[in-house]
């Protein structure tokens, strides 16, 4: 069989899983060190997720940002799916060259350009309407579902597509009517589309650092901007700590919506 | 009494393309009704008319003496078995069967109850709790077919319904179908590409090309008396051989063309018309000399198929035409003929099927 | 419900889920870009917010201060705003070179794996692509650092007696772009590579054709589109990459991205940087409107089939 892969590309290949994985899991073996320093063994210790569960601002960074990627996801999914709908099931109508521009191109535009224009955007519309009154919370996940929702649609999108017809028909000649189809037929089947949609723009949201930075105020930053603060100064072990537990549970999740995914197909 | 379904000039167009032409039809109550034809006839399309999943853009259909026009799929009393069975992936079987029984408000026992009574029908009792991927081909045809039947509809549309099965499954299937039809009297309208499945099936068969109907008959009738050069060779195999009518008289034509011919007399025909005689391979016979019977012709073998119960033979007439004859291996080596024997084909002139020669 | 209401019911949905993300999109992602074009063309003062109106109604009633200053000091200045450009799209470009020197391989040893394999190679894969590229970032400063793991071992090895300086350097800078932007690479290419109908390569190994032969004749060629969708994927976000160049990079690694955030936050230039965000699109317009066209491409080859 000329299946075989050849060796060059092998060892290419193994270079690269290496140059993915062994920065983390060295960050991930320092953060049990007892010492403070990231190329001195000093023994095993838990000691920095000790201290991790002492650091308030880290801990209130977390919070803030897990409820605002989980609103953002949220949002981000709902027009995702509406998105979805627009353009696999309405066909032509007026402004979907419009909706389809404006759907894809955050999803090329840089990031520092992408922010720059909400700070400025959302400064302009409080001079005008005195809403948002500074940053905080809100316009961060405003941000963030902007962006999430073009990411979600296309997940969304790619699955609509596939779907088969022929089963709302079914389920139309059968007495159903709509929305009661979309809600028995079509969302159940779409639903693990909808979920990793969901999943993509929390983590998308939970991550961004850049948008971030520009449209939150004093008293609102998340987890990256506080990572990034402290990065700045040099590594700390209590970061090595808290980037562990975050990629750990990725892990996590990742090979459990790997076997579901593959345990029950499309 | 007026038929059960009356379709009336219906046209379905698809922007500038026609699927359906103009077409009327009316069926019977308690009909096995098949629309035959091959793929982009226009004969899907009909029957998604049927159900109101398409619109026709011009035209009338009544069922059982309701106008259809304006009725929504969900208020049909037309239930639709899919293509593809259409099931629904993530509902167990005896959901897929409910899903329709509670659209009409049947809840409690009386539910429970039906949704047994179909799975006996379709022999699938212990399925319920299957989800539609543990199922074999057959089986989610049966689940669909139950699906379908479960709101007791005054008619069912079935869209290819044995074409995902494989070959074994699909004849035990057939008689199935037609079984349960029978039981249970509801007229049964079938989309299907499969002249044979067609022909084991219906008790009448409308035979569709390019969205118009070309002939309504019974099997036999379809077979034994096609009303074109189309349907004679859309159902089955058939040879044939231009004449002109040089004499009708007691009952019998006579035309020459390429050969002599003799056939029954049929209204419509009369002397000078060009006509296409149609022969069904299984009429000739081939003999050694000479034959009996007036239609007598010399002929050349060029090619012989031994398939075990029959051999298939072409053979040449003097003036080029080539004849698809079926010889039936009855007897063991009846009749030895081999390749570029000259011998002589006959047939019955009951059997010599004369059809208007079509410009073409 | 009635026929009626549901007709209405239909014909309002409709508009609805159309209606809704639409606006959105315009009120926060068009008037945003709009605002920002605005402000590149108006003067920076103190104050807030830190420049002047472009236009208004005063005491002497309308008055604009359009003003191209703006592009006028980035022209000036092009040390400071050109070289950063040019040192994304230098970055940019060797990232992608790299990511696909290494992508390629991965891929294609991911393709022609058997099924379990295939499975878990494929999330090892996924799993970075999960993972906040800062806090890979983060973890490549750990093993880079004057006083980092490979320093420590080295020393420790006895291989070097001084730490080797790799912070912000090239070397840093692209590791970083490696590390963040490879498995954007692999999965196109994965994604073409599966689809190879592997007939083809027996085909060509029949006719007498070298592995070496059949890899450029017949593997390359057809995984074009994915080498392709791979390459802008990469690049495109790359050539705005702020992270990176911030972190890892040094003054030679300065990329657009971290200049307008020091205009921005530091310099509290905010015409400036809305002047540099401006250049920083249309320097990414063209690959865009190249991906876009090969996206429809794609499209209708999907129709026929």
């Amino acid at each position: 069989m000329i299946r075989a892969v050849p060796r060059l590309f092998i060892i290419l290949g193994l270079m690269g899983f290496a140059l993915l994985y062994i920065p983390a899991l060295v960050m991930m073996a320092f953060s049990f060190n007892a010492g403070k320093l990231a190329s001195v063994w000093a023994g095993f210790s838990f000691k920095w997720y000790g201290a991790l569960l002492q650091n308030d601002q880290l801990l209130a960074a977390l919070s803030k940002s897990l409820l605002i990627a989980g609103i953002a996801a949220s949002l981000s999914t709902l027009f995702g799916v509406f998105i979805a709908i627009a353009f696999v099931r309405f066909g032509k109508f007026k402004g979907r060259l419009l909706l389809s521009a404006l759907a894809s191109a955050p999803l090329v535009i840089p990031e520092v350009v992408m922010g720059l224009s909400l700070l400025l955007l959302f400064i302009a519309m409080e001079n005008v309407l005195g809403w948002p009154a500074g940053r905080g919370l809100d316009t961060i996940i405003i941000a963030h579902a902007t962006f999430g929702m073009c990411f979600a649609a296309v997940v969304i999108q790619a699955r609509l597509r596939q779907f088969d017809r022929s089963l709302e028909e079914a389920a139309m000649d059968l007495g159903a009517r709509q929305p009661y189809i979309f809600m028995t037929i079509t969302l159940p089947i779409i639903a693990p589309a909808i979920i990793s949609a969901w999943l993509l723009t929390f983590t998308l949201s939970f991550d961004d650092l850049v948008i971030a930075s520009f449209v939150s105020g004093p008293g609102s930053s998340t987890l990256p901007i506080v990572i990034f603060s402290k990065v700045r100064l040099g590594v700390t072990p209590e970061i090595n700590a808290i980037a562990t537990l975050m990629i750990v549970t990725i892990a996590i999740g990742v090979i459990a919506g790997a076997r579901l995914m593959r345990r029950n197909p499309r | 009494m007026a038929p059960f379904i009356e379709i009336n000039e219906i046209t379905k167009k698809f922007g500038d393309f026609i699927a359906v032409d103009n077409l009327s039809l009316s069926i019977e109550k308690g009909a096995l009704f098949c629309l035959l034809g091959g793929s982009g006839c226009g004969k899907t399309t009909l029957l998604r008319m049927l159900a109101g999943l398409e619109a026709p853009s011009s035209g009338t259909i009544k069922i059982d003496g309701m106008d259809m026009h304006q009725v929504h799929p969900a208020d049909r009393p037309v239930n639709y078995m899919f293509q593809n069975y259409a099931l629904f992936p993530h509902m167990s079987v005896a959901r897929n069967i409910g899903y329709g029984l509670r659209r009409a408000g049947i809840s409690g026992a009386a539910y429970e109850e039906r949704i047994t009574e179909m799975l006996r029908l379709v022999r699938l009792e212990g399925f319920e709790n299957r989800k539609p991927d543990q199922l074999s081909g057959g089986q989610k045809q049966r689940v669909a077919l139950a699906r379908a039947l479960a709101r007791n509809p005054k008619l069912l549309l079935l869209d290819e319904p044995l074409a995902a099965l494989d070959k074994k499954l699909r004849e035990d299937t057939q008689f199935e179908l037609v079984n349960i039809q029978e039981k249970l009297g509801t007229t049964f309208v079938v989309v299907t590409h499969d002249q044979e499945e067609a022909m084991s099936l219906a008790s009448d068969i409308g035979v569709m090309d390019a969205g118009r109907l070309v002939q309504v008959a019974a099997p036999k009738t379809l077979y034994e008396a096609p009303a074109n050069q189309f349907i004679a060779s859309f159902l089955g195999s058939v040879s044939f051989l231009p004449a002109t009518i040089t004499k009708i008289a007691d009952g019998k034509v006579s035309a020459t063309g390429s050969c002599d011919i003799t056939a029954l007399a049929r209204e419509g025909i009369s002397i000078g018309d060009d006509v296409i005689c149609a022969l069904r391979p299984e009429k000739i016979t081939l003999s050694r000399g000479q034959a009996a019977g007036p239609n007598q012709l010399n002929v050349i073998i060029e090619e012989m198929g031994y398939l075990g119960a029959v051999t298939h033979v072409r053979a040449r007439t003097k003036s080029g035409e080539m004849l698809k004859i079926m010889l039936s291996n009855r007897r063991r080596a009846e009749a030895d003929f081999t390749w570029d024997e000259e011998v002589v084909a006959s047939f019955d002139p009951k059997d010599a099927i004369l059809l208007p020669a079509e410009a073409r | 419900m009635g026929e009626q209401i549901q007709r209405l019911f239909y014909h309002y949905g409709k508009w609805f889920i159309i209606g809704l993300p639409l606006l959105w999109l315009m009120l926060f992602f068009m008037f945003p870009l709009l605002e920002m074009a605005q402000v590149s063309f108006t003067e920076a003062r103190r104050g807030i917010p830190p420049f002047k109106p472009l236009w208004g109604f005063g005491e002497d009633g309308f008055f604009t201060n359009f003003t191209l200053g703006n592009y006028q000091l980035i022209y000036d200045f092009y040390e400071d705003y050109l070289g950063p450009a040019l040192n994304s799209l230098r970055i940019a470009f060797f990232s992608t070179l790299f990511c696909l020197f290494f992508a390629y391989p991965m891929a294609y040893w991911i393709a022609r794996s058997p099924d379990d394999m295939r499975h878990i190679l494929l999330i090892l894969v996924l799993l970075p692509f999960w993972t906040s590229s800062l806090l890979r970032m983060y973890a490549l400063i750990g093993l880079l650092n004057p006083n980092g793991f490979v320093n420590g071992m080295l020393l420790w090895l006895g291989v070097i007696d001084t730490p080797i300086p790799m912070m912000q350097t090239d070397l840093s800078v692209y590791l970083g772009m490696l590390l963040t932007y490879l498995p954007l690479m692999i999965l196109p290419l994965y994604a073409t590579l599966t689809r190879l109908d592997h007939s083809l390569h027996e085909a060509a190994s029949d006719l007498g054709a070298s592995s070496f032969t059949i890899f450029f004749t017949i593997t390359i060629p057809l995984s074009l589109s994915g080498i392709i969708a791979g390459c802008l994927l990469v690049f495109i976000p790359a050539v705005g990459e702020f992270v990176i160049p911030a972190l890892l990079g040094g003054p030679d690694q300065v990329m657009l991205g971290k200049v307008l955030w020091t205009e921005f936050f530091r310099n509290r230039d905010w015409p400036v940087a809305a002047a540099i965000a401006l250049i920083l699109m249309v320097i990414v317009t063209g690959p865009i409107i190249y991906m876009r066209y090969i996206d429809r491409g794609d499209d209708r080859e999907g129709e026929q089939v």
